[in-house]
């Protein structure tokens, strides 16, 4: 279980995030969404490290996120786009990312169904952009991480790659593991997702289950329950401007505890 | 095997494949070599390459350096996100770029020594030159580093690398020239001297020419040094004062790279 509390981060004069909220429940599949430049990335890089958070707090499985980093042994990361040192052959890359996580167990089945082992000698340079995704997949499935934070996953993939790559996240959910998603594709996510955590400008406007806030917002898909919490977002920040802690939101866009439906 | 080795082995695979950098080797060596089919001996290709190396290795560690650290931020992210010390994985990437730099700089411009050993070379002169050679690479390359890591626009960034290879080799000499001129009444030694140590290039040229024995084209600099110095003092002087252009660079690079959003 992954538990982030009152994140805080600020570039500049921009507040990025802004008391930022968020558990991602073990079992379960957590899509992120929100629009551009919502926060989404930043809060992705927070709990990988790479990013430092002014404020608050990064537990995992119960324990504090250590500054040294030993803590992202359970966490799979696979970034948005792929990019690898060209000159290297795939079978460097997985074998350089295998190396410094000795003694850690791999799961190469999707290596196996994405045929990894056809291309290990060719270098990355001369990959499609799918394959180098399918690369950047296998890498994140490989040690069996207890937290997967996928970002864009099937963002070039081809329907065969991509449907694989969803089987294996719905494998990864049966076996109690967590998956944090962001994805454009909200139909995509619908297929996939049991929470939604919906982040605007960047507060935390939801938190909660796929079906609960297809009650809230009364719609029938979580694609245009998505574009519901944006319209009322754009309609609320058009009527007043935006107030400290969110006053100015819609009743049901507060954030509300999980399972307070 | 730990996290630098396995980051720089990674590196040395990339970049020993990488087209510019065989360009680069190919390029001394082709210089080098035809320096000597022109009927240069060892001491006059020395000189020669001494004002090419001057110029051409500081610009390559500068401007590759820097476009390459760009070019790997992504994967360097990746790498960051597995349960790997930031300083390990700094140290191994530095050492990923720098040591193919040096290395393609050793081969281009040392083979055709090696090839024509009969031709005179003196081998101080030698081993000054390439080691001359190297240290610049290893400090532009830390240059760039830091440059890549403090500047998030890219083209802003190359700029920058243009702008410290401009001012270290053209531009500096310029200002000291012109202040020496200006201030031709005063004491001026030791300022000048230390003017010369502030800037790398200056101390790989004065390196060199202090184990060639060419007190003409030693410049005012250069001979205040030997005559300051002499030979073996000012040689460890030099030496130290490269080791430093390498060291505080890198360390500033480091510290970005232990505490920096990615």
């Amino acid at each position: 279980m992954i538990t982030l509390d009152t994140i805080r981060k600020r570039f500049g004069d921009l507040a990025v995030l802004q008391d930022v909220s968020l558990a991602v429940r073990p079992g379960a599949v957590t899509a992120l969404v929100g629009p551009n430049g919502s926060g989404k990335t930043t809060l992705i890089k927070i709990i990988l490290g790479l990013t430092r958070a002014d404020r608050g707090t990064l537990h995992i499985d119960g324990r504090e996120a250590d500054a040294a980093g030993a803590y992202r042994r359970v966490i799979g990361y696979m970034p948005q786009a792929a990019h690898f040192p060209p000159n290297l052959r795939v079978g460097d890359v997985l074998d350089l990312v295998k190396q410094l996580r000795p003694g850690e167990a791999t799961d190469d089945e999707l290596a196996r169904a994405f045929e990894m082992d056809a291309i290990r000698d060719k270098f990355v340079g001369i990959l499609s952009g799918g394959t180098k995704q399918k690369v950047n997949a296998v890498i994140a499935f490989m040690f069996r991480p207890s937290l997967l934070i996928l970002d864009e996953p099937t963002a070039g993939l081809d329907p065969l790659a991509s449907n694989l790559l969803k089987e294996k996240i719905r494998a990864v959910r049966a076996e109690g593991r967590s998956v944090l998603v962001t994805s454009h594709i909200l139909t995509e996510l619908e297929s996939l997702a049991d929470d939604v955590a919906f982040l605007c400008d960047g507060r935390m406007r939801f938190d909660g289950s796929v079906t609960e806030l297809l009650s809230r917002t009364r719609e029938k898909s979580l694609e245009e329950a998505i574009a519901s919490l944006m319209r009322s977002e754009r309609a609320s920040r058009r009527a007043a401007p935006p107030a400290a802690e969110g006053s100015d939101l819609a009743p049901w866009l507060v954030p509300q505890p999980k399972g307070a439906a | 095997m730990t996290v630098i080795s396995l980051v720089l082995q990674a590196g040395l695979r990339d970049l020993a494949r990488n087209r510019w950098i065989v360009a680069y080797t190919l390029c001394f060596l082709a210089i080098a070599e035809g320096l000597f089919w022109f009927g240069g001996t060892g001491p006059q290709v020395m000189l020669s390459l001494l004002n090419l190396v001057l110029l051409v290795v500081p610009l390559v560690s500068l401007v590759f350096g820097t476009i390459h650290v760009y070019a790997s931020r992504e994967f360097v992210e990746l790498l960051l996100a597995q349960p790997v010390p930031r300083r390990e994985l700094f140290a191994g990437l530095y050492l990923g770029l720098a040591l193919p730099l040096a290395g393609a700089f050793l081969v281009g411009a040392g083979v055709p020594f090696v090839v024509h050993a009969h031709d005179g070379a003196s081998l101080g002169g030698l081993i000054a030159l390439l080691g001359a050679g190297v240290a610049l690479s290893l400090a532009f390359a830390a240059i760039a580093t830091w440059i890549a890591l403090r500047t998030d626009d890219r083209l802003k960034g190359v700029g920058l690398a243009l702008g410290v290879w401009l001012a270290s080799t053209i531009v500096y000499d310029g200002l000291v020239l012109g202040a020496a001129a200006a201030f031709g009444n005063y004491p001026l030694e030791k300022p000048l001297l230390g003017l010369m140590l502030a800037n790398p290039v200056d101390v790989a040229r004065v390196l060199v020419l202090t184990q060639l024995d060419v007190s003409a084209l030693m410049g005012y600099t250069g001979a205040l040094f030997q005559h300051t110095f002499g030979t073996l003092v000012g040689t460890s002087v030099a030496i130290a004062a490269l080791a430093a252009w390498c060291a505080v660079p890198l360390g500033l690079a480091a510290q970005r790279f232990l505490h920096r959003d990615f």
